[in-house]
């Protein structure tokens, strides 16, 4: 696992594919951390991570749409896969480091804390929560952009195809939910929704079910993808 | 070292791998030769657990690829038919991760330092991958298989793209690595098989044609022995060669002779064809001696790995050819009777020749891919 993950690191800043990820990123939570804090004078942060929470849905596909589908196409996969490394250990090398490089962006919010700080005061209930919540959203989708990955050899389809998976989950609420007249079945749909859970966390709760509810996503998705891999070999 | 039972692929329908079993003993270099689309490369894919066997059972170094695959796969050293680089890692990056992703337990700068000399791939390690030419990314691809020495090799048509000195090169390579370890090698390329291997294993159409060594498997594909007899007849004219010819031919084992061209004077080479099961040089030896004529060349020409492998494969291809040949005069016919469109016809025939052809590739590399 870890050669993967290190060679997956190596591969985010050789191909430049880090940069750009890292520069958007910055750029535009940086350009709403002025807009939506500063110029507005409100300590709370969370207009700004409204706002990159869409950021997020634009970028984890670049994030992770070559993951696997270059190693098919370049039968990189055959190297992998023969070698004594189980299934898991390739995903989760994979996943990780996907994982890794969202949390270097994502510390930036550290950064303007300390600004805010310089100029007022941090609301760091609200910016902790913020902070878990999209820690937790990103886990989700980094493994349902990896398993996008994994179903095809063309990167720039994965990386549509997982744009459109994450746009419908952020829009699931006003699409479907308030469509629903059942009172029954919008109940349990609720509890599927992603944004739901997402403002509880940047209220400052910590629910446990919410918490679980990201992680089995995200276990969920990258066992899809372990099986994935196996079913291909069957084929 | 690797124990292959029974071993069968099916894709959906098409069969591209039917029942094939066999051994390879340690420190075997094993040819598996055949034409493309035979199943030798799903076969490799098979042996080393890139993809699954519809039924049979394969043991590496008595580990089971399926129930055990780490430990199988860790006796494996594999390079596909398309090395799996990194193209935008130098190969000193490329070499380290192979050589972490193997969890090699050997003294890493000195192996590695091993492996790059022995593929001769020092002088290019600082390059990145991508730069190098086919013949080093080959080599590359090569070094990569024989980190952390596993014991099996099996390499799917290692000289494929490179020229000529650099397939000596491999092949010399291949050679040495046979001493050490266990290699199977497969090709389409028969005098490289001749030239490396032990034993080969022809494949056609996914199953087993012949296995053996290559005079093993000329004796058993054919009981006909030929040879070619260069006779000085007493006279010098024309009449030893109707005399020489029927002596030969009266000696028993002998099926078939035929005086050929004159090559000096009075100097005659025979063609003499046997039933393969007597030894009739002594013979013919004896009645030289007796008539006073005298041999001036005996050659033995057996069967080359080339014509059985034609024979073994081209069966089938040879009646398709047949039957195209028989197609074909209709469109002839056609041509002259349509006159003004022959060359607009004739161009169709020859889209439709290649678009066989592709479709043939196509599946070819479909079998191949899966």
């Amino acid at each position: 696992m870890g050669a993967i993950y290190r060679r997956e690191m190596g591969s985010f800043f050789t191909s430049g594919l880090g940069y750009v990820f890292l520069t958007v990123f910055y750029a535009f939570s940086g350009y709403f951390f002025y807009t939506k804090v500063i110029e507005s004078g409100i300590s709370d942060t969370s207009p700004m991570f409204a706002s990159m929470f869409i950021m997020f849905i634009f970028l984890i596909p670049v994030l992770t749409m070559r993951l696997l589908s270059e190693e098919k196409k370049n039968r990189t996969d055959q190297g992998l896969l023969t070698a004594p490394v189980n299934l898991w250990e390739i995903v989760m090398g994979k996943y990780l480091a996907a994982f890794t490089l969202f949390l270097i962006a994502e510390c930036i919010v550290f950064v303007y804390a300390l600004l805010l700080r310089y100029l007022g005061s941090v609301v760091w209930t609200s910016l902790i929560g913020n902070f878990a919540a999209m820690l937790f959203l990103g886990a989700a989708f980094i493994a349902i952009g990896l398993f996008v990955s994994s179903l095809t050899e063309n990167q720039m389809s994965a990386a549509v195809v997982s744009f459109v998976v994450m746009i419908v989950f952020y829009l699931f609420d006003e699409t479907l939910l308030l469509r629903v007249s059942n009172d029954r079945i919008r109940e349990i749909l609720s509890a599927l929704s992603f944004r739901t859970r997402y403002y509880e966390f940047t209220k400052g709760v910590f629910s446990l079910s919410s918490i679980i509810f990201f992680l089995s996503t995200a276990f969920l998705f990258n066992f899809f993808t372990v099986k994935v891999l196996e079913k291909r070999r069957w084929s | 070292m690797i124990e292959v039972k029974n071993l069968t692929k099916r894709y959906g329908e098409k069969l591209a791998v039917n029942d094939i079993s066999f051994t390879v003993e340690k420190g075997e270099i094993l040819g598996f030769l055949g034409p493309n689309g035979a199943g030798k490369s799903t076969t490799m894919n098979m042996l080393t657990g890139y993809i699954s066997s519809t039924s049979g059972q394969i043991l590496i170094n008595g580990k089971d690829i399926f129930t055990q695959p780490k430990e199988a796969k860790a006796n494996i050293g594999y390079l596909p038919e398309i090395p799996p680089l990194y193209m935008d890692m130098t190969v000193d990056a490329y070499l380290n991760f192979m050589f972490d992703l193997k969890k090699c337990k050997l003294p890493r700068r000195a192996h590695l330092q091993d492996v790059c000399d022995l593929c001769k791939i020092s002088d290019v390690r600082k390059r990145v991958i991508k730069n190098l030419s086919k013949g080093y990314k080959q080599r590359v691809g090569l070094a990569q298989a024989l980190i952390n020495n596993p014991p099996v090799l099996i390499l799917d048509e290692p000289t494929v793209g490179l020229d000529p000195n650099q397939i000596i090169e491999i092949r010399t390579l291949i050679k040495k690595l046979g001493k050490k370890h266990t290699v199977i090698l497969s090709s389409h390329i028969l005098p490289e098989i001749q030239a490396v291997c032990d034993r080969i294993i022809i494949i056609n159409k996914g199953t087993v044609a012949a296995d053996g060594t290559a005079d093993e498997i000329a004796k058993n594909i054919t009981n006909e022995h030929k040879m070619t007899m260069r006779i000085e007849g007493e006279t010098h004219t024309a009449s030893d060669k109707e005399k020489i010819t029927a002596a030969i031919r009266a000696i028993e084992g002998v099926k078939y002779v035929r005086a050929d061209m004159e090559r000096e004077k009075g100097i005659y080479d025979y063609d003499i064809e046997t039933d393969g099961k007597t030894d009739v040089r002594r013979e013919i030896n004896k009645i030289c001696g007796e008539n006073g004529w005298n041999i001036m060349m005996l050659q033995l020409s057996d069967l080359t790995l080339e014509d059985i492998f034609l024979k073994i494969t081209m069966g089938e291809q040879l009646e398709l050819q047949r039957k195209k040949e028989e197609k074909k005069p209709r469109v002839k016919i056609n041509l002259v009777t349509e006159g003004s469109e022959e060359a607009a016809a004739s161009d169709e025939e020859n889209t439709e020749e290649k678009e066989t052809d592709e479709n043939e590739e196509k599946s070819e590399n479909a079998g191949g891919d899966k």
